[in-house]
């Protein structure tokens, strides 16, 4: 009797089937695990104002994950966001400034003219480095390693070193503003999310992309134009760095020169932890929102708790490692 | 006399394919012993036991009389049984005198490297063996030919009897080929036993004593190389006449569907001129480096052509990359599917598509249900067996992975279907229904033309040969008027 219940259950739900469950929905379960603990052991979690505030803290690594996705589904590295980050925040403040010392010259401009150039300096961030993986072969670790450096040397020259403040409240908006009870940043980021989500998964590019990433000389036979490919994904990372920028200065007010120190390895993070593998040609952009939301949730929870932040980063490098290595024991299996 | 090395019964299978079934084989000290065998004959899988990289199902191995066996390829170095392998792998930033000691360094009192003694050590092993190398010289200043030496001057300090050497010919010139000639002479003076594995019969005529011929993973025959003529050890390698295994089907017809003329490529392919017929399986033979994928990948687009000339269809066609070549309607099936062939990591009816994203997707937006469609209809039509199309590709059988290749680019419905090595690595059964797909896509009017190194393959399918030596063309021979032998010699 139980035998045949046992049969049953088995064949509805046969060890390969259910490995492709954990594999396709197991970063998913994780997230949900983590929440529930959460919730339960604190009645502030799951406040209406809490989780606003935690989509929120996402936004920024949000968008930059993203970004970054696209670089590491082609085997690529993107270290340079941080800086994209200050130099487009910065260069697209001084142009919606009320200060008349930090503004270049007729500022405040309208928001739409700011959001242009701080989309533009990502989008010439992101070529240049595209420019010289693509065509010179220079691994993408080292490109991006230059650019890190070089965008935020060029953010302080850009702003002799000091913040530009006293942003238009128009521009602030983006940061700061909702539509409907929610967020400006996180419609942004459900935005990205949305678009890249469909050239991921049902446009001829996006499938560029895996093919790249997987076997990059399978693509060239197939008469593929890797090199163009290889280029068109720091650009992607460059613009959505350029974005994350703006939202960030519109949040703060004002743009720092040292904002955004660091931010790549977050984003790096939120894409390793969403399951995107470092070698190439496997991957999803939904992944690498859950990893995003998991590393906010966490920081959350952990804040929410009363553990300080020094033990947070303890555990966050924990996770990571962690992610990773189930992610190899799960990929033994296939 | 008791022989330096004496193997009986060697079996050996992977994954339920016996790839060894009876290996045996007899070694003389101060003597040079030819291996000799076709592809998938089993002297790799041969070599890698008596190098203790793969462990033996059955057997008896005995060295100096004595049973041994091997875990290690260090294992069999200590022991006395060395190998220079196809693809030498040395440290090239360091000097000739580290890499000879490599692990084994003299120190001094303090623990340090004593430079001094290594290299004084090495040079003169060096000088004994009158190789004229440098020991302080760095390794990667040394051309194939001389790293070759200095592999053999470390086998030589490891004091190895038994000396494989692995196709040692295949990446250098015929000069430098002479130079190791002699260095095998001396080393046979020294009384050491050389087994030789080459596919080249003429280097083995002119330096071996002996010979082995392995086939299909058996033992074939053994024996004096005086005792033999070429054809006679031709006769030996390629074995029984071609059976039933190639149906051909197609007839060729007398329009022109590839001409090529005069392609040159510097350093890769001189002067070759060719013309496929429409229905016509046209066979490209030779041995490895030869020039057979380099005329292939001028044609593709991969490689550019100093000069020459690609016509289709009488019309002169410029081909820049490979979606030039696509775009004129041809397909290329490369050597090594799971180098440029496939996506392992993605689906079977992302590969099958992948050649053909533009078609598929007009509109940027792919359309799901011409992909789902057209990846159907491939895998009936070839009958490739996967549990589903969304499964990755990495999870099928060899045959079933090239078929996934083959209809990647049927797809695209070619002209001219351009095959290298299409069932290199590919069990008999999955063999025959590429062959089928061969000839029916030839019978449709498909121009074809095929490179394999397999001399049954290329005989029972070719409708002409096109047999390449050195980058250069060695003559087209109609099926009827050439054979095996004749191939061979022209080859070699």
């Amino acid at each position: 009797m139980s035998s045949i219940e046992n049969k049953t259950a088995s064949s509805w739900l046969n060890s390969d089937r259910r490995r492709l469950i954990v594999q396709e929905y197991g970063i998913f379960l994780a997230f949900l695990l983590l929440v529930g603990i959460l919730s339960v052991s604190n009645q502030f979690f799951l406040t209406p104002g809490n989780i606003s505030n935690v989509l929120l803290q996402t936004s920024i690594n949000g968008v930059l994950a993203i970004g970054m996705t696209f670089v590491i589904l082609t085997r690529g590295i993107d270290l340079s966001v941080g800086s994209v980050v200050a130099l487009a925040g910065m260069v697209s403040a001084s142009f919606v400034t009320s200060s008349a010392t930090a503004g270049i010259a007729g500022a405040p401009y309208p928001m739409v003219v700011a959001l242009a150039v701080g989309i533009l300096v990502g989008v010439g961030c992101g070529a240049l480095v595209g420019f010289i993986v693509s065509r010179f072969s220079v691994p993408a670790f080292v490109a991006t390693l230059g650019m890190l450096s070089a965008a935020r040397g060029a953010t302080l020259i850009y702003g002799g070193g000091k913040p530009v403040p006293a942003l238009s409240p128009e521009f602030r908006w983006i940061g700061t503003g909702n539509i409907l009870g929610i967020p400006m940043p996180v419609i942004l980021l459900a935005v990205v999310f949305l678009v890249s989500w469909w050239v991921l998964t049902r446009t001829r590019f996006g499938r560029y992309i895996y093919a790249v990433g997987g076997n990059p000389h399978a693509a060239k036979t197939s008469g593929l134009n890797v090199t163009r490919i290889r280029f068109m994904v720091y650009v992607i990372s460059g613009a959505l760095s350029g974005l994350a920028g703006m939202i960030l200065s519109a949040r703060t007010g004002s743009a720092l020169p040292q904002a955004g120190i660091a931010y790549e390895l977050d984003a790096i993070a939120a894409v390793v932890i969403g399951g995107t593998s470092l070698s190439g040609g496997v991957g999803r952009v939904t992944g690498t929102l859950i990893g995003a939301l998991i590393i906010g949730v966490m920081n959350n929870g952990l804040d929410l708790m009363g553990i300080q932040s020094y033990y947070q980063q303890v555990l966050k490098g924990a996770l990571i490692v962690g992610a990773v290595m189930l992610d190899q024991k799960r990929n033994q299996g296939v | 006399m008791q022989p330096l090395l004496k193997v009986e019964g060697l079996k050996k299978s992977f994954g339920g394919v016996a790839a060894l079934r009876d290996g045996r084989f007899e070694l003389a000290g101060g003597s040079v012993h030819a291996l000799c065998g076709g592809n998938g004959a089993g002297k790799s899988t041969f070599l890698s036991i008596l190098m203790g990289i793969h462990k033996r199902d059955g057997g008896t191995i005995l060295h100096r009389g004595k049973p041994v066996e091997f875990n290690s390829p260090a294992e069999a170095l200590h022991s006395g049984i060395a190998i220079i392998e196809q693809e030498l792998s040395p440290v090239p930033h360091m000097t000739v005198a580290e890499n000879i000691y490599l692990g084994r360094e003299p120190s001094t009192r303090f623990g340090g490297i004593d430079f001094k003694t290594m290299n004084r050590n090495a040079q003169a092993l060096l000088d004994r063996l009158e190789f004229n190398i440098s020991a302080k010289e760095y390794m990667m200043n040394l051309s194939v030919a001389q790293m070759q030496l200095v592999e053999i001057a470390k086998a030589l300090s490891h004091e190895a009897d038994v000396i494989f050497m692995d196709e040692p010919t295949s990446a250098i010139g015929e000069k430098e080929a002479q130079h190791l000639f002699s260095a095998i002479e001396r080393l046979k003076a020294e009384g050491k036993g050389i087994v030789y594995v080459s596919h080249r019969l003429s280097e083995i005529f002119q330096i071996a004593d002996s010979y082995t011929v392995f086939r299909d993973g058996g033992f074939v025959g053994a024996g004096k190389l005086a005792d033999i003529d070429r054809p006679g050890l031709i006769r030996m390698i390629v074995g029984r006449e071609l059976g039933e295994e190639y149906i051909k089907t197609n007839t060729p017809t007398e329009t022109a569907g590839l001409e090529v003329s005069g392609l040159f490529a510097p350093g890769k392919i001189e002067d070759i001129s060719f013309t496929a017929r429409k229905g016509e399986i046209f066979g490209i033979y030779g041995l490895m480096g030869s020039g057979r994928t380099e005329i292939f990948n001028c044609l593709f687009g991969m490689d550019r052509p100093s000069s020459g000339e690609i016509r289709l269809d009488g019309q002169v066609v410029s081909i820049r990359q490979p979606s030039d070549a696509m775009a004129e309607g041809i397909a290329f099936v490369t050597e090594d599917r799971k180098v440029t062939g496939l996506n392992l990591t993605d689906s079977v009816r992302n590969n099958i598509c992948l050649a053909s994203l533009p078609e598929m997707s007009p509109a940027f937006v792919m359309r799901r249900s011409e992909e789902q469609a057209a990846s159907a209809d491939m895998i009936a039509r070839f009958a490739i067996k996967a549990a589903r199309d969304t499964m990755p590709v990495s999870g099928l059988s060899g045959g079933n992975q090239q078929k996934v290749v083959l209809g990647k680019w049927f797809l695209r419905q070619p002209r001219v279907l351009l095959l290298d090595e299409p069932t290199r690595g590919v069990d008999v059964g999955a063999k025959r229904e590429i062959y089928r797909i061969i000839c029916d896509f030839a019978a449709s009017g498909g121009t074809v033309v095929m490179i394999s190194s397999e001399i049954d393959e290329i005989l029972g399918m070719s409708d002409r040969i096109l047999v390449m030596r050195q980058g250069r063309s060695a003559g087209i021979h109609d099926r009827q008027e050439t054979d095996a032998q004749s191939l061979v010699h022209l080859s070699t």
